[in-house]
């Protein structure tokens, strides 16, 4: 399970050069506009072809230029989730969904179309047509077709950019649960950092068609030069298991055996989940903190503290339940003589960690 | 009702609608072709093409005609070979037919054209990925979205079919039971004294005829529009 692209392509004043390698699970390509991901997944689809490009799935090579080998798109065995849905309208839902596994007959089926229904719950909007459904329920349909297409990869351009907040939370849940569910390897364009945070298990970003960083979330999140989207954004992950509610609305988590609270979850208890802790929302102390209101105290070892020209500083500690990024100013970090190698508590507010930054693992 | 046409002018009739409907059906599978390269691909010469399949919209019907006739006529380049195979189309119905799809190709092919262009390509993109080779798109996705403007070509081709003289007269004369449409036989009637009463007859057939065929394709579209989802 795994996939390896390399893509070479000269535009007028665009160069991409992208190459990387992915593990299974869910890669997300992550980068602003015009950094070329929607290009990358494209050429993975075959509906573009670069001028230069080795595209392995699996052990099937779909693209090899150098050996004038290039697979068609209908021969690619998809499943593409757009970001517009493109449902065809003059079907009903059930002929959508149906309209790749007919063609897929030699293949094994990832999931019954029973089961996709019911995965989805879209029962009942079978017999209706695109134009008759909502945003949020179109998008759940083009996965349903997407994985009934029998595929071996899963590709998804921004599925949720063009969802309002609560549609995005309501389609969110089926990516993790197409990742947790399925051995699919699955490509996700984004330029939502709450969508890696909460979505990936590779990050590939991407800066003007040139691969910026490549590993694992948690790794290339908490990684305090990573600023991507500015300093504003900046936020590690944090693996945690949900160990009790508390009748007081809060949900105890344990991340590595490091206790976190956070205002209730709805995920039941032995649920792995993973937190986003932004790195604006945490305070720095290099005494245990006394008579404070803040709930989540975790001690830890200051790795390095970066600048840039502003007056903020990221500062990354690692602690027990993991490393986590604080964004203090210089000022700051010089009073309390934050340097590599010293001890300090980092406080978080636990209603700072927003629901949308909460995943299933 | 056959009391108050006679013979010569049921003739007719059914002679236009033998032309216009063979002329119609014979037109659409290349016009579907011409206008699908014309929106959906980019060729070297594709202007010339564009403006050949335009040129009998401007061009005087009776230039048509002629060209028809020099291409398509006993001694023409096509006509003389096909003679050889046993198709004739000089100074028969099916000359008229093949005067009156002809004349009635730009019409058809703008109508297809405009509706192909309006589908999105990506709905096509994703028909591909979905594992639908190029025909099963076109027939599965293309075909179906269009079908609405297909129709309404059709219909346009067909009354343009029906009323074709110019070209017709020229490339194939007006011989009675063989040639003579409907246009041709009002001409022919305003020629003749006394023939002004079956030359009107004719006229009110006509409209009839036009009239039903945009009613019907205006009844069809609505129904398939409905059926598309597309309003």
């Amino acid at each position: 399970m795994s996939v390896a692209v390399h893509i070479r392509q000269g535009f007028q004043g665009f160069d991409l050069d992208v190459s990387f390698e992915a593990a299974a699970g869910l890669t997300v390509l992550f980068g602003s506009s015009g950094s070329g991901k929607t290009s990358v997944i494209n050429a993975v689809a075959g509906l573009s072809r670069p001028a230069q490009s080795r595209i392995v799935v699996n052990g099937e090579v779909l693209s090899d230029s150098a050996a004038g080998r290039w697979v068609p798109p209908h021969q690619r065995s998809l499943g593409y989730v757009f970001q517009e849905g493109r449902l065809f309208p003059h079907m009903t839902v059930r002929n959508n969904l149906l309209y790749g596994n007919g063609l897929a007959k030699g293949r094994a089926e990832v999931a019954s179309f029973d089961q996709v229904v019911e995965i989805l719950g879209i029962g009942s909007l079978l017999e209706r047509r695109p134009a008759e459904l909502s945003g949020g329920e179109k998008q759940r349909v083009a996965i349903g077709r997407a994985l009934l297409a029998r595929p071996k990869l899963i590709l998804a351009d921004e599925p949720l950019a063009a969802l309002d907040e609560p549609r995005k939370a309501e389609i969110l849940p089926y990516f993790e649960r197409l990742r947790d569910e399925f051995s699919l390897p699955i490509l996700y364009v984004t330029h939502s950092i709450a969508e890696v945070a909460r979505l990936a298990t590779t990050v590939v970003a991407l800066k003007d068609g040139k691969v910026d960083r490549v590993g694992p979330a948690a790794e290339v999140l908490s990684d305090p030069s990573f600023t991507p989207m500015g300093p504003r954004a900046v936020g590690a992950v944090l693996d945690a298991k949900v160990v009790m509610h508390h009748e007081d609305g809060l949900t105890e988590l344990s991340a590595n055996g490091v206790a976190l609270m956070l205002p209730q979850l709805s995920h039941a208890i032995g649920d792995q989940v993973r937190v986003r802790v932004a790195a604006h929302d945490v305070i720095l102390s290099r005494e245990a903190p006394k008579g404070l209101s803040a709930l989540n105290i975790v001690a830890g070892r200051v790795q390095s503290v970066r600048s840039g020209g502003g007056p903020g500083a990221i500062v990354s500690v690692d602690t027990k339940a993991g490393r986590i990024l604080a964004r203090i100013t210089r000022r700051s970090a010089a009073a309390l003589a934050l340097e590599e190698g010293v001890t300090c508590y980092a406080v978080m507010k636990s209603v700072s960690v927003a629901p949308q930054d909460i995943g299933t693992r | 009702m056959s009391g108050w046409l006679g013979p010569q002018e049921w003739a007719a009739v059914g002679l236009s609608l033998k032309v216009a409907f063979w002329a119609m059906m014979g037109a659409v599978v290349p016009g579907v072709f011409v206008a699908y390269a014309l929106a959906r691909w980019e060729f070297f010469g594709k202007q010339f093409v564009n403006v050949l399949v335009h040129l009998p919209l401007v061009l005087p019907p009776v230039a048509t005609g002629y060209l028809l006739l020099v291409t398509f006529g006993t001694q023409g380049v096509v006509g003389s070979a096909l003679k050889e195979i046993g198709v004739v189309f000089a100074f028969r119905w099916t000359g008229a037919a093949l005067a009156a799809a002809v004349m009635a190709f730009p019409l058809l092919v703008r109508s297809i054209r405009l509706s192909i262009e309006a589908i999105d390509p990506k709905l096509e993109q994703a028909a591909a990925t979905l594992g639908a080779t190029r025909m099963r798109v076109f027939f599965t996705v293309t075909l179906p979205l269009m079908l609405p403007g297909l129709l309404a070509g059709m219909v346009l081709a067909f009354a343009k079919a029906m009323g074709e003289f110019g070209a017709t007269i020229t490339f194939v004369s007006n011989i009675p039971g063989q040639t003579r449409t409907l246009p041709s036989a009002i001409y022919a009637f305003l020629q003749v004294p006394g023939g002004e009463a079956a030359a009107m007859r004719l006229v009110v057939v006509s409209i009839i005829v036009a009239a039903g065929a945009l009613i019907l394709s205006e009844v069809l579209a609505r129904r398939i529009a409905a059926k598309v989802g597309q309003s």
